[in-house]
């Protein structure tokens, strides 16, 4: 048995692997899967400060490898969560982190503050890959001065661990990684989905709703991998992978480029139990390649 | 209800038509407490084009063989892969899914004892287009069992689109609507005589606009009516928000608070 247990800042995980928001709901729909306090944590939902109801149907197309989602936030709002969802997650055994979103740094500040209140929620996720509704719908994560500002308005209103979640569509992203180090971040995430489409031949029409989606799963591994090298060397804090894992393999390939921990995602969609396997696996390769401790890997390429 | 992901074995695949099989499964343990109207997601092996699984709703039950039976209409890659199963094979499956039909106002869930008095309703009606056949045949089954007289009435473009009539016949009226007219009457479900007769409750599985059509018809004639709808899906278990559709509560996921609707909170 090899030990597992990694830090995010302040922050402490049982292992690295998690659950990538927007694929795992609030854990409980898993529940019968696999035992949710197996976890390092899981990161719910994406939470804004007003109810949204996202885009409309059809949301989703399957790609080879992969799937584009438009989902677009759909979510109760704040006040929602933290009266009604908060106390059904508060008492499970693993680290439950809200992931949010907003449309201005006024709006993602104000939603974390009110996070910043629930005692068992440890840490936030912030989604910078949202739309800066002031700037021409220009997602703030892929400039350094519109992340800078949504991470810097965040810093002063949350107290506890803050992740956030970079954008791949971006040209440096070790760029963007050291400017949300620079106003505070606690920890980067990445990659967030790269933005596809699809169009059905027989229709002539754009499958999803909003014409672009967010492609995600194995498809984007390679992509998200090389992210993740590029930006553990260039930031201090540390990195959280996610793009495609499906495997401890995978994982292992994230955490040997310098992630500290990893997200799963869409894989769940295809093997609901997946999580646990990776957690399992990794520590199966771990004890076969007589390695005691995690940490022997993480960051261990080059 | 529990949920499980089991590795079924296929007993047999049997052709119902150019477009249909019918794959019974079986399992060495007895198999998951199902309710009609719930649904698998069936992980597909050996398509390198497909990546999710594909949702297939429960057409029948046979607990003395401990056999789930999913009909699968081959419309696309991932459903052509899995007409190719064969007795033997493995198929893993998610399920039970979704939330079932139910048998009177007020949501009482089919898996409910039916405790006696006056039944809510007497007269059920089930309607069926296409593919959307499959789960009334637990449905009726089920309705059968608990002492209700189902009718059916399935409609389909021509003859060889209306199928397990043997099956249906085994547990209600069957009334059938063809388009050309090669079987039952001509025209689409809504136009048949039978709806002269007052039925209870309906419930409906198939294209929309038949559904649309049906509930339409029950709303004029007062006449609680379910829906089986089918939205594309990703998680199946109402974790991802792909599969929503819009209803008088806003946007619910076909797989979770689904995919069987009442048709008022529909906003068709």
């Amino acid at each position: 048995m090899a030990d597992l247990r990694v830090n995010i800042g302040a922050l402490a995980l049982k292992n690295p692997v998690m659950t990538a928001s927007g694929t795992f709901g609030y854990g409980l729909e898993f529940q019968d899967f696999i035992p949710l306090d197996g976890l390092g944590g899981i990161i719910v939902k994406g939470t804004t400060l007003k109810p949204r109801e996202g885009n409309d149907y059809p949301r989703m197309a399957e790609t080879a490898s992969g799937m584009l989602n438009c989902v677009g936030l759909q979510n109760k709002g704040v006040d929602y969560f933290c009266e009604h969802i908060y106390p059904q997650i508060k008492d499970i055994d693993t680290n439950m982190i809200v992931n949010v979103s907003g449309s201005s740094p006024e709006d993602y500040a104000e939603c974390a503050a009110r996070i910043n209140e629930l005692e068992n929620i440890p840490a936030i996720e912030l989604n910078i890959s949202c739309p800066n509704v002031k700037d021409g719908g220009m997602a703030f994560g892929v400039t350094c001065q519109g992340a800078s500002s949504v991470v810097k308005a965040v810093r002063q209103a949350y107290k506890k661990t803050l992740i956030v979640k970079l954008s791949p569509n971006v040209t440096d992203i070790a760029a963007i990684a050291r400017a949300v180090e620079a106003e505070g971040a606690d920890s980067v995430s990445l990659i967030n989905t790269l933005m596809g489409m699809a169009i059905d031949i027989e229709r002539r029409k754009k499958v999803l709703s909003i014409g672009t989606g967010g492609l995600s799963g194995p498809a984007v591994k390679p992509v998200a991998l090389r992210m993740v090298y590029q930006v553990a060397k260039a930031v201090k804090i540390p990195v959280v992978g996610l793009g495609g894992i499906t495997t401890a393999r995978d994982a292992i390939e994230f955490l040997m480029a310098g992630a500290t921990a990893i997200e799963i995602g869409t894989a769940n969609f295809l093997d609901p139990a997946v999580t646990i396997k990776v957690r399992d696996g990794i520590n199966d390769w771990l004890d076969e390649h007589g390695c005691k401790d995690v940490h022997e890997i993480i960051g261990c390429l080059e | 209800m529990k949920k499980f992901i089991l590795d079924l074995t296929v007993t047999s695949v049997e052709r119902l038509s150019e477009k249909h099989v019918l794959i019974r499964l079986t399992d060495a343990q007895p198999l998951p407490e199902m309710l009609p109207g719930q649904f698998v997601e069936v992980r597909v092996d050996g398509s390198p084009v497909t990546f999710l699984r594909r949702p297939i709703s429960i057409n029948f039950v046979d607990r003395t063989k401990n056999e789930l039976w999913l009909m699968v209409a081959m419309i696309g890659e991932g459903t052509r892969q899995l007409g190719r199963l064969q007795a033997g094979d493995k198929l893993n499956c998610v399920l039970p899914l979704g939330n079932g039909f139910t048998i009177q106002s007020g949501g009482t869930a089919l898996r409910e004892p039916f405790q006696g008095g006056k039944p809510a309703l007497n007269k059920p009606l089930l309607v069926g287009g296409g593919v959307g056949m499959a789960p009334l045949l637990f449905l009726g089954e089920r309705l059968k069992e608990m002492g209700f007289e189902p009718t059916f009435l399935l409609g389909g473009r021509t003859k060889t689109d209306i199928l397990e009539l043997d099956l249906f016949n085994r547990y209600g009226c069957v009334c059938v609507t063809t388009e050309d007219g090669t079987m039952g009457e001509q025209g689409f479900v809504t136009n048949h005589s039978v709806l002269v007769e007052s039925f209870d409750k309906i419930y409906t599985c198939g294209p929309k606009p038949m559904m649309v059509a049906v509930a339409r018809y029950a709303k004029e004639k007062s006449i609680e009516c379910e829906a089986s709808l089918e939205n594309l899906m990703a998680c199946g278990l109402g974790a991802c928000l792909c599969c929503v559709e819009k209803t008088t509560e806003g946007n619910l996921c076909v797989c979770k608070e689904g995919p069987v609707f009442n048709t008022q909170r529909l906003l068709w």
